[in-house]
């Protein structure tokens, strides 16, 4: 009988599936285990992975990081702002703060050399997406994310905050320069 | 408390009295949350049309979170509990257990929506349909939330005492109908919701009045997706039971096979909630491993429970066709169905866009790794505008076409608009589900008042594409609300105005549902009956486009800065 009457038999359990149906269900189950399988495989082969390396934080600590390395690496300023520009070391901890509305600092990397990024948040939670990439990492407060990149071509790239934290977060722009 | 029980004389259904009056009232506070989401939808859509931009920052944030709460939470959850009790007390021809606190769930459910609508309205509680924490609502936003969630428990467990109810009463013979079966799977997966609502909403309400010092923001994520994500898998749940409603009512189609469809719906109670990690992808404080097995591995168990319904529903549209004697080709079963019907047209432009626009970009979206091609873009939006919007919003549309005259007992006013309506709101947010996708792929930020950043130190100028395809989006909302806008017309102005239909007898036991049932698997298994090649056609369109859209977000990925 129809789908909103009992059905009709009271053993349809037993009833045998269709040749079509029953293809199309291995077909469904062989595209989801291949979709499983090829996550894993990214992992091994490809180059787009987040990294697993992350601590527990807190704003006190990271800010007092990020100034050490400012401190130390700070080439110029830009901007009414006076917002820094550093030029960490190739392959060092470079330290990004977000926060309401703004990245701390700006950074200047090398093309082709890879980097330990560590993000974090002083406030509310904050989205990193580095435009035109396309990379969207999510910053959680009181978590320190440090993500491995390589930056692969020479540009000025923006840093679009996507996560909602208030009334100014459509002002949140960064600048990551790559030479 | 005695009842009386309704037979109505078009469809032959059965209504239980008190149950009826409590399925009208929910699905009339169903259609009002619709007219503040849908009043708060074009809010929306005119300020993010880049050369309109209509609102002012605060107004706008104001207005999503108006927006996402009344539409996710308020319509849905509403039609949910009136669909719940008719799948219940009507199809299985039993009084509806409880019927007081079936009142005082729904009064709860009325106060806590007011209650946080109005926290909302003051300000102060601009913090997005997710509220995460740091950012902290008004006390009485999360108390709202709280109460609406404790009336919809009452609601579930009222469902459940019903089921009970009917089998300790024999009113039915055999198995639940599918339909049940499938509001069943729906509230099962609900009473998980709540339970993760109430595990996150209670302490951040207590956080917000001060009695709790801290919520680690991680934490509040991961739980509150469990609420979060799981709501909208109620929804798979009860439109796909739609899906199938709908498809019997209009054509008398039987499930392919009843085993199939019941175990996917299984599958989608053991997997479905898993999925809600899939929001977590690209967060710190969850590890490769976690990512993969719970969003994916897990997730994967339950787009093949989803696979599987799309496959069987049009199948089973197929199979009573091809008995009507449209047997012609392959597709003559699909051009005669009654494309004039709202019921069916709704319904059927509902499924093809919940597979194919919905469901692609959802595991799309959901592939760790490619999620960091559209976290929070504007893809986001697009993709789950696809699901609750053309899946469900659009199956419980066609389904108010059915229940105004069996339900309400009056005639849908002006056919003539009626028979267009599903096309006009279902087409128009095809269109805007796909330029949403199109400028999130191009990295357009989601809960973003202003893509020209104005007042930001530096400048950033999005690709023209984006700026194009954000205004194609606003003016395609723009015809979707008015799709919306027509629907609310027809639906109250029916209700009010509508030519009166007959009652139907009154009596004061219901009349057993009674059937040939039978032993032996006469009438199933039939080779004609599983005989469909046009849905396997269909079915194949689908997997090809899913698999070639699969890889080509892969390829996009490769392109980007490696990371790792």
């Amino acid at each position: 009988m129809s789908a909103i009457l009992p059905p009709a038999a009271t053993n349809w359990w037993k009833q045998p599936i269709g040749k079509q149906e029953l293809i199309m269900i291995v077909l469904a189950l062989l595209w989801s285990l291949f979709m499983f399988f090829f996550m894993i495989y990214w992992h091994i082969n490809g180059r787009q992975n987040l990294s697993n390396e992350k601590y527990k934080t807190t704003a006190a600590m990271f800010a007092a990081k990020a100034e050490q390395m400012v401190k130390q690496y700070q080439v110029r300023t830009e901007t009414d702002l006076q917002v820094p520009v550093v030029k960490p070391p190739v392959g060092s901890d470079v330290y990004l703060i977000a926060r309401m509305w703004n990245w701390w600092p700006i950074l200047e990397l090398e093309a082709g050399k890879t980097y330990k990024l560590h993000v974090s948040s002083m406030d509310y939670l904050h989205g990193f997406s580095l435009q035109p990439v396309n990379i969207n990492i999510e910053i959680v407060p009181g978590y320190e994310h440090v993500i491995k990149l390589t930056p692969d071509k020479p540009g000025i790239y923006s840093l679009v905050c996507n996560e909602f934290c208030g009334i100014g977060h459509h002002t949140m722009l960064g600048r990551i320069y790559v030479k | 408390m005695t009842t009386t029980y309704r037979t109505c004389p078009r469809t032959g259904l059965q209504f239980d009295t008190q149950a009826e009056r409590l399925m009208r009232f929910n699905a009339v506070a169903a259609v009002l949350s619709m007219v503040m989401g849908g009043i708060t939808a074009i809010l929306v859509a005119l300020t993010r049309w880049p050369a309109i931009k209509l609102l002012p920052a605060d107004q706008f944030y104001q207005v999503l979170t108006l927006h996402g709460v009344n539409m996710l939470l308020f319509w849905i959850i509403f039609f949910e509990i009136a669909v719940l009790y008719f799948c219940s007390s009507t199809l299985l021809r039993c009084r509806l257990a409880t019927p007081r606190i079936a009142w005082l769930a729904f009064a709860l459910m009325v106060i806590g929506a007011i209650t946080t609508n109005v926290a909302i309205f003051q300000g102060g509680s601009t913090v997005m349909f997710t509220a995460y924490v740091p950012m902290v609502a008004q006390p009485h936003f999360y108390l709202g939330l709280i109460l609406f969630a404790v009336g919809a428990l009452l609601g579930c467990f009222i469902f459940l005492g019903t089921l009970v109810v009917a089998k300790n009463e024999r009113t039915y013979e055999g198995s639940i109908p599918l339909v049940t079966f499938g509001a069943l799977t729906a509230c099962i997966i609900a009473i998980f919701t709540i339970a993760s609502g109430a595990i996150i909403l209670i302490p951040t309400f207590l956080w917000s009045v001060g009695y709790i010092k801290e919520i680690d923001a991680q934490m509040y994520r991961l739980v509150f997706w469990a609420m979060g994500h799981s709501s909208q898998q109620i929804n798979v749940a009860a439109h796909v039971s739609v899906w199938y409603a709908v498809a019997a009512v209009a054509f008398g189609a039987k499930p392919l096979s009843e085993k199939v469809s019941r175990s996917a719906f299984l599958l989608y109670i053991l997997f479905l909630q898993l999925a809600s990690a899939h929001h977590l992808l690209v967060d710190p404080g969850v590890s490769s491993e976690w990512k993969v097995l719970n969003t994916s591995y897990f997730m994967y168990a339950a787009v093949l429970a989803s696979m599987i319904h799309g496959f069987t529903v049009p199948g089973a549209i197929e199979a009573a066709q091809r008995e009507k004697g449209y047997t012609h080709g392959l597709f003559e079963w699909l051009r005669k169905a009654p494309w004039g019907n709202p019921a069916f047209s709704g319904t059927f432009i509902s499924l093809v866009g919940f597979g194919f626009l919905g469901g692609i970009s959802g595991v799309v979206l959901g592939a760790e790794q490619l999620n960091l091609l559209m976290h929070n873009t504007y893809y986001v939006p697009g993709h789950f505008h696809a699901t609750v919007v053309i899946g469900t919003t659009l199956a419980f549309m066609a389904l108010t076409y059915f229940l105004i005259p069996t339900l309400f007992k009056r005639e849908v006013i002006l056919p003539g608009v009626a028979k267009f309506q599903p096309y006009i709101f279902g087409l128009s947010m095809y269109v805007m589900v796909l330029v949403m996708m199109g400028a999130g792929t191009l990295g357009v930020s989601r809960r973003h008042w202003d893509m020209a950043f104005s007042g930001a130190p530096f400048q950033y100028e999005w690709p023209g594409a984006a700026y194009l395809m954000m205004g194609l989006a606003g003016m395609a909302a723009v015809v979707a609300v008015i799709g919306g806008v027509l629907w609310v017309l027809l639906v109250v102005g029916s209700i009010l105005f509508g030519k009166k239909l007959e009652e139907g007898t009154l009596s004061a036991k219901p009349t057993q549902l009674k059937m040939p049932v039978a032993t032996s698997l006469s009438g199933h298994g039939d080779a004609a009956a599983h005989n469909v090649p046009g849905t396997v056609v269909l079915s194949m369109v689908l997997l090809v486009a899913f698999v070639l859209y699969y890889f080509v977000n892969w390829k996009y990925l490769s392109e980007v800065w490696p990371l790792g």
